[in-house]
């Protein structure tokens, strides 16, 4: 028959509703879903995926709040022998549900981070206070969802923008760009440092681009569009950069997993910006691999003789490049790396902040901080950064990005 | 021995809805199926509740008597009718004169038709080939054939009829040219079952001949004109969407509950017991599915299955039988044509216009009785459909939200918990796991029941006290009859499922020597 000469393909993101035709109900997902595990209120990443999806009508009402409660870690798709887009789906479902009900306030301050961190920065000190004071901790649960007990970061008092701005990049004929993200920014200047350090010290030229927020919080608290518009923004800060060739590098592996895949795949942006920018996006560790695989990484690594427990970010996971960070440590001299075969910390994000999740959250990170408390290690280590601040909190030990044992091994 | 006034053979939508027409004018009435309700053509339909759009062109009185009785069938059961509406659309391989035609024709039938602009269609209908050029809406919608059908039965009950389901008609008695009653054989106990009834309608669709036959009135010639149907896993749309060309095969979706059905062909059966799939029709229906929404093909099919519809040739009839009949349906006066008393043959037509066959056929059962009364069943709702509010497909979904933590789920595709499970199982009453499923739409998903139906017969066999060899063969029997719309679509997304069931069932349960 004619028709089949030209065959249309099908719509991109029907890729994604289209993919519960997949799903032979093994319930493997469910069996490896945290938080499934962890709470009745959820009924499991099958049930609210494939399963529901199928009662959904695009119309607008969904009536199954109980899907607020998948964290959107994503270890669903992930382990779907049937290649099942769970996680998507279901992202998409909860997007739905929030724009027929509305955001509530909680979530859309959760989901800024750059605003809350432009007003904060210049007062970091009387707000890092009242962050760490009880009452005010206990008034802000009740007014704004967010747990009195929740691992919320403290505010640098400066950027690392502006650090970078007066930090001049020694000029070689390799050049790096550094995505850093809302948090490094913010919070964590100290670990854009490092990064840049590590990159330097490898014969880099690192160009820190001004950037705002990749849309990731919004995402996952349901502003879509609010979403696309941060995405895209930062797509057309980055791709200049990417159009010359130079990889752009990030420190935050949920960050630029929104660069590489989530974009497209969740909030449907196809915009060509986005695409080169996420091609020519990489995990720093994943970047630092490939070059030690190309033998153009230094080696040039002091003994550092600790053990160090390490949590793998279940997000990562999403990136398909395996655990790069074990490898690169392999490279330290003395260094144990205790792997913790734990698949997610419980804190998914802005998820174990809010008041009625926060709960669900350490249950999930129980064994995660159990395991650490036990090994008393100096610092325990972790890609992402609400992952190392949810372990601080649940087990006490401080803990790091990889890029600072590298950068501690290199004597910088 | 059954009294009644009334003797109704035949429990599909027709027979369902003389039998309540019939009890609702006071008449005793007795319902019989050799099978259970809505087991023949009616449960195998398409699930297309006809705007009339379909017929616009070819048969506009026929189109305007389905936007009738569909305007009457939302009114009285909505609880069975999901409002999609309805659009025609023009892919590249559709006539393009043909739109023209269909638009004055449904405005000549009084069916509402509203013009869509190709943007406008993808908007509604994002997965529809991108390739097609403009289209109309129109009321169509989807009517669950199991709902409707018992939701007539129990209707009729509370009137006070008799429901003989399980019961095969073997003879018609006649005494002098007069009907009498009718002899029925239990098919569970192979017990007969003598009835008396003063008038014996003849619903039994394309069996109908056979039935005539048994009364003595021979040559009603019922031809069973075959279509099959694929279900697929999920709505590809959200509204019934017809080709918008002279009607053909493979030429409309519909969006029922949680799947969406591609449909139909058009051969004539090897009899009316004839369900069997043809390879090639199955090949067809894909194309044309492919035709309207791109990667068709590669969706996941569930099941496919075969229904007859009732098609009359009769030499006998002329112009002045069919006076009060449209053409679209055949109610045969067997007193005209066979010196026959009190015996009425009802069948042709569509599903959609169902109420309306009955209640002519009422009103010509009240004529040869010499008694008016008038018909009331466009004006009264069915039982559940009370509160007019149409089926909403999230409904499970919403219901289940309610009890997530206090009811155990057994069916996960279609969503249907314990305490829904038991209650349906203590009503029906039966042995039969198939019942079960027509009521709860049971094992209907995406796994054909390769997780639920060991859960339902665990529960089957604690609810009916069945003994374990009783469960074990109402389990076998299930599966079996499943597996007969499965195989002839074994491919892709399908056969995967199918191995892992068959691993469940064969590997880990050796079902078929379990005894
Ligand atoms: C493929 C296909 C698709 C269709 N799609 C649509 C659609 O989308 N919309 C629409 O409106 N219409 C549709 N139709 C038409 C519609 O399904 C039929 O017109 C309608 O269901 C016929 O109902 P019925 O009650 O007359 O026949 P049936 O449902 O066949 O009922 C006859 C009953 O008689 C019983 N019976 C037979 N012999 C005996 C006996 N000896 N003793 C006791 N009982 C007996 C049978 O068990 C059966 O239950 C479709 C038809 C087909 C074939």
């Amino acid at each position: 028959m004619s028709m089949i000469d030209d065959l249309i393909e099908p719509l991109e993101e029907d890729t994604i509703r289209g993919s519960l035709d997949h799903c032979i109900k093994c319930t493997i997902c469910e069996t490896y879903c945290p938080f499934a595990n962890a709470t009745p209120l959820f009924p499991g990443p099958k049930y609210v995926g494939p399963q529901a999806e199928r009662f959904r009508d695009g119309g607008d009402h969904s009536p199954d709040m109980s899907l607020d409660y998948c964290s959107g870690c994503g270890i669903c798709t992930q382990v779907c022998p049937q290649g099942v887009k769970i996680a998507e789906i279901n992202s998409k479902a909860r997007a739905k549900l929030w724009d027929e009900r509305g955001i509530p306030l909680r979530n859309k301050i959760l989901a800024r981070p750059t605003l809350g961190g432009r007003l904060a920065t210049p007062f970091a000190g009387p707000v890092n206070w009242a962050l760490g004071n009880r009452l005010v901790r206990g008034l802000i649960e009740r007014v704004a969802g967010v747990h009195r007990k929740a691992p919320l970061p403290r505010f640098a008092g400066r950027t690392f923008q502006s650090w970078a701005r007066h930090h001049p990049s020694p000029l070689t004929d390799k050049t790096v760009v550094y995505f850093h993200g809302c948090s490094t920014n913010y919070f964590e200047p100290r670990l854009g440092e490092m990064a840049v350090a590590v990159l330097e010290h490898n014969g880099f030229r690192v160009i820190v681009p001004r950037q705002d927020c990749c849309g990731l919080p919004l995402q996952s608290n349901g502003s879509f569009d609010a979403a696309r518009k941060y995405v895209r923004r930062l797509a057309g800060a980055l791709a200049p950069y990417a159009r010359r060739g130079h990889p752009i590098v990030a420190t935050s592996t949920s960050c630029s997993l929104m660069l590489k895949r989530e974009a497209r795949e969740i909030l449907d942006v196809t915009d060509p910006e986005v695409e080169e920018v996420g091609r020519q996006t990489y995990d720093i560790c994943e970047f630092l691999l490939d070059l030690h695989d190309r033998g153009e990484l230094e080696v040039d690594f002091d003994p550092l003789p600790m053990a160090v427990p390490y949590h793998a970010p279940c997000q990562q996971r999403g990136h398909g490049m395996g655990k790069p960070a074990l490898d690169l440590f392999g490279l330290i001299p003395e260094l144990r790396i205790e792997e913790i075969d734990v698949d997610c910390c419980g804190i998914a994000g802005t998820y174990g902040l809010k008041k009625e999740k926060y709960d669900i959250s350490m249950s999930v990170g129980d064994r995660l901080f159990k395991t650490i408390e036990k090994l008393e290690p100096e610092v325990a280590a972790c890609d992402s950064e609400t992952c190392r601040w949810q372990i601080t909190h649940g087990s006490g030990v401080v803990s790091v990005h990889p890029i600072e044992l590298l950068y501690r091994s290199y004597g910088l | 021995m059954v009294e009644a006034e009334v003797l109704v053979i035949g429990g599909g939508a027709t027979g369902a809805g003389v039998a309540r027409d019939a009890a609702m004018r006071g008449f005793s009435t007795v319902l019989v199926d050799r099978d259970d309700l809505a087991m023949g053509t009616t449960g195998r339909f398409h699930g297309l509740l006809h705007s009339g759009g379909r017929y616009a062109v070819k048969d506009p009185p026929s189109a305007a008597e389905c936007m009738e009785e569909n305007r009457a069938l939302r009114r009285i059961a909505a609880d069975a009718i999901e409002d999609t509406g309805g659009l025609f659309v023009s892919t590249p391989w559709d006539d393009p004169a043909y739109p023209d035609l269909f638009h004055s024709g449904c405005i000549e039938a009084g069916i509402p038709v509203e013009i869509l602009s190709t943007a406008e269609i993808l908007r509604r209908e994002p997965r529809l080939n991108p390739r097609i050029s403009g289209g109309f809406a129109v009321p169509d919608g989807a009517i669950d054939a199991w709902k409707t059908v018992w939701g007539c039965a129990l209707s009729a009950k509370e009137y006070g009829a008799t429901i003989l389901n399980y019961h095969r008609i073997t003879a018609v008695h006649r005494s002098d040219g007069v009907v009498t009653g009718a002899t029925a054989v239990n098919a569970i106990s192979g017990e007969e079952v003598a009835i008396s009834a003063g008038f014996v309608v003849n619903a039994s669709g394309v069996w109908a001949g056979d039935v005539a036959n048994l009364a003595g009135c021979e040559g009603v010639t019922v031809l069973p004109g075959k279509g099959i149907m694929i279900a697929m896993s999920h709505r590809l749309v959200h509204t019934v969407v017809n080709r918008c060309k002279k009607p053909a095969d493979g030429d409309i979706l519909v969006p029922i509950r949680t799947v969406s059905v591609i449909g139909t062909t058009d051969t004539e059966a090897d009899g009316p017991d004839d369900v069997a799939i043809p390879q090639d029709e199955i090949q067809l229906l894909l194309e044309e599915g492919e035709k309207l929404v791109p990667g068709f093909r590669r969706a996941r099919a569930l099941r496919v299955w075969a229904g007859s519809r009732p098609l009359v040739k009769d030499d006998k009839a002329d112009d002045a039988d069919t006076r009060e009949m449209s053409r679209a349906f055949a109610l045969i006066d067997h007193k005209e044509r066979d010196g026959v008393e009190h015996f009425l043959t009802i069948t042709g037509g569509k599903f959609t216009t169902f109420r309306k066959m009955a209640e002519v056929t009422v009103d010509r059962m009240c004529e040869h009785l010499g008694t008016a009364r008038s018909c009331t069943t466009a004006e009264e709702a069915l039982p559940d459909s009370g509160h007019h509010r149409f089926y909403w497909l999230g409904a499970r979904l919403a219901r289940r939200e309610e009890t997530l933590n206090d009811d155990q789920l057994i069916c996960e595709c279609e969503l249907i918990s314990r305490r829904r499970l038991e209650s349906a199982m203590e009503q029906r009453h039966t042995q039969n796991l198939d019942d079960i499923r027509r009521t709860l739409r049971l094992a209907m998903g995406p796994c054909q029941g390769g997780f639920c139906i060991y859960r339902a017969t665990g529960i089957l066999h604690s609810v009916e006290r069945l003994d374990y060899s009783a469960a074990n063969s109402a389990l076998l029997r299930f599966l079996q009859e499943r597996w007969k719309g499965v195989r002839p679509i074994l491919y892709g997304d399908q056969l995967r499922q199918a191995r892992l069931d068959d691993w469940i069932f064969q590997g880990l349960l050796d079902v078929e020597h379990l005894t």
